[in-house]
């Protein structure tokens, strides 16, 4: 390849703590317009911010799982700006000394792992919401600008990766692996879909085997892992493109139309490059002394990694263990399996297949199905005591996340229990061959095609309950 | 018989329990005051006559059941128009704020309501606290009672000519960098700014986060000791607010001089300040020395450059405060084709030309490339005179000088050279600078009959030090009584 692509992302996470970050105000998402708002996140003449502890202790934690340092003390500043949305016209940010700093998370792209340097972690506040009241619905044509600030204020992590990402299948992985993180701290609840977790991705391209980082540009507005992983390809390409031609790269910030593939230019803001960031004279710097940073990092849970890792040791291949160890629902559906004695292998297969799939489908979170752990061993023991072929055990499944009962009552309602009993299955057998004896005078005399068709009489006898393999075996007895 | 509204806080108080006085009978006298002497002296913007005397029959029901809340219950104050008072129009002297009522109290409004104080109404200041004279109010400049040719000083210049005039018997101000001391200082009054950090700022319109405190302006130490006292301590709203108890203002009021160390800053007390202070000055320095002060002569070399560091500091701090006037959310709003435009017309128009001065001046300032050179270096000579402050206090208990280079000045004599109106802070924004509690006391008059002040500085917490040399200086000094208003006394 020509050029080699150099990546680094941003990533914003809102932290679902009680309260705001700077005031007590509530943080909740689902409440009517402007009803969670105070003198503070308004931005009311005379109000001050004081700083909410629960969300220092859980930037920590963000910063401890990518094995960052965590700063004793840390400053707030102050970032300036105009934006109607923002109440004080500056956003309380940090500059030059985040809370945590010099991190990494191993991601791995087709069973090859990488380590991708985290540069930092730092707090902040989000800003209102502004809908733009108009024809299209943006900004440019609005007739009127509706503003709701029960967001601002919420607080926010913005995590900044180094540029060690080297293809979109990888920026990928690391938000994937980064969201994961995130959702197993249980700091935020990191739904893409509801902006809660934010990606913006800087991407250059540089001569492959040179040193000299390219021109960046800032492409935002990924609202899904895919749409992430397609804006980067598309603006590696793009790029190319215009190299390739002679031609130069603008610095810019770019948006991602998943409509039509492609990015656009923002319209710039002027003067928006230059913040003019000052130290917050409102707040002290924030303090994490070693020992809070150590009652921190006492709490944090297992992460996605080592449990991935752990899984693996019980004998489940890396793929199923990295989605089993990613999700809280399936980790927690997998272990109750395990204790209820499912073989671990069959139940991750179970439950990162056809679960996963069903979860889907219905649009119905797996911890919400009527599926239990004892469900999965149930279904694991019959399908091992061949009491259900894989088809039947697939149809059993679907009854029981429909919540129509455990596996075997659902089996024997409807009617799917193999037919183990030889001595019922031989004189199945023995009724379809006295019904066919022309058809199986041909087949004993070496017409062997005909095997099919008095399987699938016994099939038909049987209400397809028979294993078809001891059919077979019980067909060719006969012919002796 | 003294007019009630002449009295002192202490005074006053001991009336109200002997049962000599109402705090209606209090009230009334104010707002008589006031009815004579706001055509001309202008101190309020607001005069909150029926909240006043509701508080006051409050207060006056509490008293008469012998369950007064304190020594400031049933007083009348005045409060600076920068003050957030719940339900009563605030505006800081700006256009942009006209007609804007907050939905909340500040917290030393809010402690001074529980206290049982009554305010009278909201007074006039340099919009944003951006001044030296009052004059820079869009509603209009206040005069110096004393003479009403004269400035009353600035920004707190609305509530010291209150007090001064006898249409508050207290009042408060903020000072950021001299904004209560100078005005008391020119109108003949005591004016306290507490060591950063001990009195909230939460709903103080910020002028300059770093630097702001309000304080008292009263008559007597005394009185501004019970102020200080009623709204200092911690406040969880105010994340800068000092988490320990508040020194005591009263306690060793009595105590007098003798065998305290009494440091003269001699880049304060000599070049660029008026002969007459001077004099007056010198004349404090010796009664000290004779009631049993050690006199030293210090040198701060530092606060020669302390004024150039405050007009990077507080106008870049100010640029950032002054940003969420924008006419989204409250105030005033002008039209624009679009939000942007709408942002800046509004801004354009609701800002006077001092306070678009000092915010182009810090956004600059701050801009990339420039940070460094004017911002950081600002900070850097900041720390520079808080070293240099903490060593002059290992060697003396109080610092002096005086308050303003000069007495009041004629309206209009510096509206037209910004740096001349600036150099009225020179003895006090080292204070502010540093943290560190200051005061002004008065010691005299001038040939033409206008006051004279003292400044007292003490390190961080030394209030009570602070207090008792300032009270000690106030017993050593002639009484310079009241101004005499015509309209008043005809
Ligand atoms: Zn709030």
């Amino acid at each position: 390849m020509k050029w080699e692509p150099v990546i680094g992302i941003e990533v914003h996470v809102e932290l679902e703590t009680q309260s705001k970050m700077f005031c007590g105000c509530a943080v909740d998402f689902e409440a009517e317009p402007n009803t969670n708002v105070c003198p503070t996140c308004l931005g009311l003449p005379g109000a001050l911010p004081v700083p909410n502890r629960k969300a220092i202790e859980w930037i920590t934690k963000i910063g401890l799982a990518f094995n960052c340092s965590i700063s004793e003390r840390s400053q707030f500043h102050r970032k300036n700006y105009f934006y109607s949305d923002q109440p004080k016209n500056y956003q309380i940010s940090q500059f030059d000394v985040p809370v945590c700093h010099d991190g990494w998370i191993d991601v791995t792209v087709d069973g090859e792992t990488s380590r991708i340097r985290v540069n930092r972690a730092h707090m902040e506040e989000d800003t209102g919401k502004s809908i733009h009241v108009g024809e299209s619905g943006r900004i440019h044509s609005a007739t009127e600008t509706l503003l709701n600030f029960n967001r601002a204020g919420v607080p926010l992590v913005e995590i900044v990766s180094e540029a060690d990402i080297r293809s979109a299948a990888q920026a990928r992985a690391y938000a994937q692996t980064l969201r994961t993180v995130v959702a197993a701290l249980g700091v935020s609840d990191a739904k893409l879909e509801e902006g809660s977790i934010r990606f913006d991705a800087n991407v250059s391209i540089r001569p492959t085997g040179t040193e000299a980082f390219g021109t960046k540009v800032e492409v935002k507005n990924m609202n899904s892992f895919r749409s992430l992983e397609r804006a980067v390809d598309f603006e590696i390409l793009r790029q190319a493109d215009i190299l390739d031609q002679g031609g130069t790269i603008d610095q810019e910030t770019r948006h991602w139309d998943e409509g039509e593939g492609v990015t656009h230019s923002m319209r710039s803001k002027e003067g928006s490059s230059d913040y003019r960031y000052f130290p917050e004279p409102d707040l002290l710097p924030i303090e994490v002394t070693d020992e809070w940073r150590n009652e921190i990092a006492a709490t944090l849970p297992e992460l996605p990694a080592a449990r991935a890792a752990r899984y693996m040791g019980l004998g489940v291949d890396a793929d199923s263990a990295t989605s089993l160890a990613g999700s809280d629902a399936l980790t927690a559906m997998f272990q109750s399996s395990l204790a209820a004695g499912a073989p671990a292998q069959v139940a991750a297969n179970w439950l990162t297949g056809e679960v996963t799939a069903w979860s889907r489908r219905a649009a119905i979170d797996i911890a919400d199905s009527a599926l239990t752990g004892a469900h999965v061993a149930q279904l694991a023991g019959m399908v091992a005591a061949n009491l259900l072929s894989s088809t039947a055990a697939k149809e059993v499944l679907g009854y029981v996340l429909a919540g129509e009962g455990d596996p075997e009552t659902v089996a024997a309602a409807h009617d799917l229990v193999q037919i183990n009993d030889s001595g019922a299955l031989e004189s199945a057998v023995d009724q379809v061959i006295g019904e066919n004896e022309d058809q199986f005078a041909r087949l004993a005399g070496g017409e062997d095609k005909l095997i099919g068709f008095f399987v699938g009489q016994v099939m038909r006898v049987t209400g397809g309950k028979a294993d078809p393999r001891a059919v077979t075996d019980i067909i060719r007895s006969r012919i002796g | 018989m003294t007019n009630p509204a002449d009295l002192t806080l202490v005074e006053a108080a001991t009336a109200l329990k002997a049962g000599d006085q109402t705090s209606v009978a209090l009230t009334e006298a104010v707002l008589t005051r006031a009815s004579l002497t706001e055509a001309a002296v202008h101190a309020y913007l607001t005069i909150d006559r029926s909240g006043a005397l509701a508080a006051a029959e409050a207060a006056d029901r509490r008293i008469s059941k012998g369950r007064s809340i304190g020594p400031l219950d049933g007083l009348p104050i005045a409060l600076k128009d920068n003050m957030m008072t719940r339900g009563v129009e605030t505006t800081a002297s700006s256009k942009i704020l006209a007609g804007y009522i907050p939905p909340y109290d500040g917290t030393v409004v809010a402690r001074l309501r529980e206290a049982g104080a009554v305010f009278v109404g909201k007074t006039n200041l340099d919009e944003f606290a951006m001044g030296s004279s009052t004059e820079n109010s869009a509603f209009g400049p206040t005069r110096n009672p004393w003479n009403l040719d004269t400035v009353p000083g600035g920004s707190s210049g609305g509530s010291a000519a209150a007090v001064a005039a006898g249409s508050a018997l207290a009042g408060l101000g903020s000072d950021t960098g001299g904004s209560i001391r100078q005005p008391a200082a020119l109108c003949g009054l005591v004016g306290m700014k507490p060591t950063y950090g001990l009195v909230s700022r939460y709903g103080l319109i910020a002028f300059a986060s770093s630097l702001d405190q309000i304080g008292p302006l009263t008559h007597t130490v005394e009185d501004a000791a019970i102020v200080y006292e009623a709204i200092a301590g911690h406040d969880p709203l105010d994340a800068t607010s000092f988490p320990g108890p508040a020194p005591s203002g009263t306690e060793r009021l009595g105590e007098g001089v003798s065998g305290l160390r009494v440091g003269i800053v001699n880049e304060l007390s000599g070049e660029g300040i008026d002969d007459e202070v001077l004099a007056a000055f010198r004349t404090t320095v010796q009664r000290l020395a004779s009631a049993g002060a050690e006199i030293v002569e210090l040198s701060l070399p530092s606060t020669a450059t302390a004024l150039s560091a405050y007009y990077l500091i507080a106008p870049a701090e100010c640029s950032a405060n002054l940003a969420r006037f924008d006419g989204v959310r409250y105030g005033l709003r002008v039209d624009g084709g679009t939000v942007d435009e709408m942002m800046s017309r509004t801004r354009a128009d609701g800002f006077g030309p001092e306070v678009i001065r000092r915010i182009l001046l810090g956004t600059y300032a701050l801009s990339a490339g420039y940070y460094d050179a004017f911002y950081g270096q600002a900070q850097r000579v900041r720390t520079l005179i808080i070293q240099e402050f903490a060593r002059a206090y290992e060697q003396v208990d109080v610092l002096v000088s005086p308050t303003a280079p000069a007495p009041a000045f004629e309206l209009g004599a510096k509206t037209q050279d910004p740096l001349s109106m600036y150099m009225q802070d020179i003895c006090t924004i080292p204070s502010n600078l540093s943290g560190h509690p200051a005061m002004s006391v008065p010691v005299g008059l001038s040939a033409t009959g206008l006051p004279i002040g003292f400044q007292v500085m003490a390190p961080a917490l030394g209030e009570t030090v602070m207090f008792q040399v300032a009270a000690a200086i106030e017993n050593l000094s002639d009484d310079i009584g009241r101004p005499v208003l015509e309209v008043v006394a005809s």
